[in-house]
């Protein structure tokens, strides 16, 4: 069933016209997202236009977590199943998910100017959010220091590990006394979020997603023609 | 001209710089997979160029091959 599954994915995962479908979605949707997040949106009571880099900033932290998450979900498959695919698939996602990452840091020191009169603080959102850029830096690291077989089994627990480090991110403003806000969206209750910054804020995360997503295809495909190529040679 | 989106309240060089470079990472991960994803193609229709008739039906025998082969048909 599982191999069903993977092949299945993998017909899907290598389609250029699925590729295509999602670049043209991606400039679809930045390009309503960005209009929206520029002009259209509102300015804060109190941040002003510096609100606007919640836009960038947000986006991007949700989606390197996200892929963070999956990547050691999909590393957990990897050490039980021994599935190649999703040792294909985690290691495609790690690029993306990492400059995710650093755009999150990045795009809040810049926030974080305007807002704290500082670049940088040593705040536990702040903290927990380079210590998962250094755990994705240590998992793409891995795959250049090792052989394949002792990089995959290093990337896992590196992952695995790290995973650890996500719900203390997310609920690290609610455990310690932080510059960060408490989360303004809520998945249980409601939002405290005005819709007219919601909604640029959702086009904008569905853009990213779309990003990684397309990044992600293309280093799929990367990755399964080394591996091709590495077959050719045997046949 | 407006300049208010530009100068926005005196938070445009934060925010633009934001923006900016959050879309030259995307520019410069997209160029460089771009570039792996092109060069790996070349590679594999060079291999299978270079096979002969009884291992290019054997290769072409595999799904994920034929997708490959028909993206660089026009490199082979």
């Amino acid at each position: 069933m599982l191999y069903i599954i993977t092949e299945k994915t993998k017909k899907v995962l290598i389609s250029p016209k699925f590729r295509n479908l999602i670049f043209v979605l991606f400039i679809i949707f930045l390009s309503v997202g960005l209009f929206e997040a520029l002009i259209l949106s509102p300015q804060d009571y109190l941040q002003s236009d510096s609100v606007r880099i919640m836009y960038v900033h947000v986006p991007s932290a949700w989606i390197s977590l996200g892929i963070f998450s999956m990547i050691a979900f999909l590393s957990l498959g990897v050490i039980i199943f021994k599935n190649k695919n999703f040792v294909l698939i985690s290691k495609s996602l790690a690029p993306s998910g990492f400059i995710f990452n650093l755009i999150a840091l990045v795009t809040g020191s810049i926030w974080g100017k305007p807002t704290w009169g500082t670049w940088w603080a040593w705040d536990p959102r702040i903290t927990s959010m380079l210590v998962l850029f250094l755990f994705y830096f240590l998992y793409l690291l891995s795959w250049k220091l090792f052989e394949k077989s002792k990089a995959v089994k290093i990337s896992s627990y590196i992952s695995i590990i790290g995973v650890i480090n996500v719900p203390i991110i997310k609920y690290s403003v609610d455990w310690w006394a932080t510059l960060h806000q408490p989360s303004s969206i809520n998945v249980l209750s409601e939002s405290t979020i005005h819709s007219s910054m919601l909604v640029p804020l959702f086009l904008m995360t569905a853009a990213f997603a779309l990003f990684s997503m397309l990044i992600f295809l293309m280093k799929y495909n990367v990755e399964l023609i080394k591996v091709k190529n590495k077959g050719l040679n045997r046949i | 001209m407006n300049l208010d989106l530009f100068i926005m309240n005196g938070y445009g060089l934060y925010v633009w710089s934001a923006f900016a470079f959050t879309l030259f990472n995307f520019l410069i991960l997209y160029k460089v997979t771009s570039r792996q994803l092109v060069k790996e193609k070349a590679k594999f229709a060079r291999k299978y160029e270079s096979l002969n008739s009884d291992k290019v039906i054997l290769a072409y025998k595999q799904s994920t091959n034929r997708t490959f082969v028909r993206t660089v048909a026009d490199k082979i």
